[in-house]
């Protein structure tokens, strides 16, 4: 087993004083997934629903078992753990998509979440779907006129023809995901969560989509970025924090957590 | 003069006491009534895009396209007449019943299909509430404003075929406007209200095709329901006279047809439309914007 690391973060930090941006306490998430249930008949259900025993096709995961930290402006932090340990759940959380059932957390403004799951319109066409997504995230009718022609252009879906005027259904789930990051990255934000976005698309839409979170992380108070890719958390986060079945694990410098989670992670 | 790490003065602090310190608030806190309803307004042209989207998705893959628009109510109303008019020649004293037929069945449709897709509004679109911050509110509202052209399609093929039965054109054609704009308000509130139950309880969706098709049968779609007042005790006769969708049906009916029958007067109806859309809009909104946090759980 590996012991929990102290370290205080926020050694990178070149304010004078640190200002905090993202305050989680003791935070718990559980979420309910409807349907969950595997054969059961007609029969059972009407007993059970008799009986008044609890619901069996409801069942709730709790994703998030009381995790405390507090990010600071300027932070860039990774956030790592096996698949299924809470990380996108906290990030949706954070940027108050889903409530906390216990616990809370403090954010300075509206955090953004750029993830690859926001659903899209499959039906439409990907220019429709830039359209509709950059209004979602708040922007004037003006500043998606001016904006659109640039997104289309950054995701490369035209550098195979004209798909950009093609129903979403008939891209590749390469050119979906960049599409979808594309259009999140468009905007700039305050507090900045990236779940899993630069995994999507070829090498050459990597490089690319990986210079313009750094173009973001400029622009941003402080990044948090879920990945699975060990290098790129090396690469552009200085603090990482390690979640496990929905505990930190540690939190601490990249430099000494990674070590760790690549000792656990080959066990 | 800059505090280290070891003598920082926020150590010892709660979470909710460094929070306030800095002027951090709580991740997806609810707004309040007033500053929703500025988001909602600020977000009046996602609101119209999604409608617009909608329509078109809809319809995206049957080669007509957008001509099923009109093709569906006209459909509808053949279907109808075929049945009643014709076959069951169910014509219960009534001059023009085609007309007043399609009446019933367009206006109908307007509300049942908001209200349906307004159940599944907040349930059919976690993917879109778990990814982007905006307020829920829009969604409900899009479907109410998706229908609302459909309903403009289907009122083009209805006033056609007033015209074709040999109605006249009147002044009084203009109360359709105010008639279906209080159905508008009326089904937008109840959009609202049934997203926000058909997002805790998941079996509404299942039901609500039962519900809709009794409160059809209440509101005299197919036939008049002064055939309810002799067969029902007298306070259930005055709760069906003053159902809702009953009343926007007779106000349009009122408003094209010269001889329709109404079950009350024309200004009693008008108080009852007014009262109603009162009611449903701000009941349902409020009562939505209560559970605005709890959107994203599922």
């Amino acid at each position: 087993m590996v012991e929990q690391h102290e370290i205080s973060p926020g050694v990178t930090s070149t304010a004078d004083r640190r200002i905090p941006t993202v305050i989680a306490d003791n935070v718990h998430l559980i979420y309910r997934v409807h349907g969950a249930a595997s054969g059961t008949t007609p029969v059972a259900t009407l007993k059970r629903i008799v009986s008044r025993a609890p619901q069996a096709n409801v069942r709730e995961v709790h994703a998030v078992k009381g995790v405390s930290f507090t990010a600071y402006r300027g932070e860039a932090i990774g956030l790592i753990g096996s698949n299924g340990s809470g990380k996108s759940t906290l990030l949706r959380a954070i940027a108050g998509l889903m409530p906390t059932n216990r616990g809370a957390i403090y954010t300075q403004g509206q955090p953004s979440l750029l993830g690859v799951n926001a659903a899209l319109l499959n039906d439409l066409s990907g220019e429709r779907n830039v359209v509709l997504g950059c209004l979602a995230m708040g922007m004037s009718p003006e500043q998606v006129r001016k904006l659109t022609p640039e997104i289309i252009e950054f995701s490369g879906i035209n550098e195979r023809g004209d798909f950009a005027s093609l129903p979403m259904r008939t891209y590749s789930s390469g050119m979906a995901a960049r599409l979808r990051f594309s259009i999140a990255a468009a905007k700039k934000h305050d507090v900045l969560l990236i779940d899993e976005a630069l995994a999507t698309g070829d090498v050459r839409f990597r490089r690319r989509s990986e210079a313009r979170v750094r173009e973001l992380r400029a622009e941003a108070g402080t990044i948090f970025l879920v990945s699975h890719g060990i290098g790129t958390i090396r690469d552009t986060c200085e603090r990482t924090i390690w979640l496990e079945s929905g505990e930190i694990r540690a939190d601490g410098p990249t430099g000494l957590v990674v070590p760790e989670y690549e000792k656990f992670m080959k066990k | 003069m800059a505090p280290t790490a070891v003598a920082d003065p926020d150590s010892g602090l709660t979470g909710a006491e460094l929070a306030a310190r800095y002027g951090l608030t709580v991740a997806g806190e609810r707004p309040t009534l007033v500053g929703y309803t500025k988001q909602l307004w600020s977000y009046r042209h996602f609101i119209s895009a999604y409608a617009n989207a909608k329509l078109v998705a809809m319809f995206a893959t049957a080669r007509l396209g957008r001509v099923w628009q009109v093709l569906t109510p006209l459909t509808n109303a053949a279907i109808y007449y075929l049945i009643f008019g014709v076959i069951l020649n169910t014509q219960n004293g009534i001059d023009n019943f085609i007309a007043y037929l399609c009446v019933g069945l367009f206006v109908f449709n307007f509300s049942q299909t908001v209200v349906l897709g307004g159940t599944q509004s907040i349930t059919g679109n976690l993917g879109l509430i778990r990814a982007l911050h905006f307020p829920r509110a829009a969604l409900p509202t899009a479907v109410t404003l998706t229908q609302f052209q459909s309903l403009i399609s289907a009122m083009v093929v209805l006033i056609a075929i007033v015209l074709v039965t040999g109605e006249p054109i009147t002044l009084q054609w203009l109360l359709l406007v105010p008639a279906l704009l209080l159905q508008s308000v009326f089904n937008a509130g109840i959009a609202l209200g049934m997203a926000r139950l058909g997002s805790k309880v998941t079996d509404l969706k299942q039901l609500m095709p039962f519900v809709m098709r009794t409160w059809m049968y209440g509101s005299g779609v197919l036939y008049s329901v002064d055939n309810f007042a002799e067969n029902l005790p007298a306070w259930a006769a005055t709760l069906v006279e003053a159902n809702p969708l009953l009343v926007y049906i007779e106000l349009v009916r009122h408003a094209l047809l010269e001889n329709a029958p109404l079950t009350s007067a024309a200004p009693r109806l008008w108080l009852l439309a007014f009262g109603w859309a009162l009611l449903a809009g701000i009941g349902g909104y409020v009562y939505f914007w209560r559970g605005e946090q709890e959107y994203g759980r599922g």
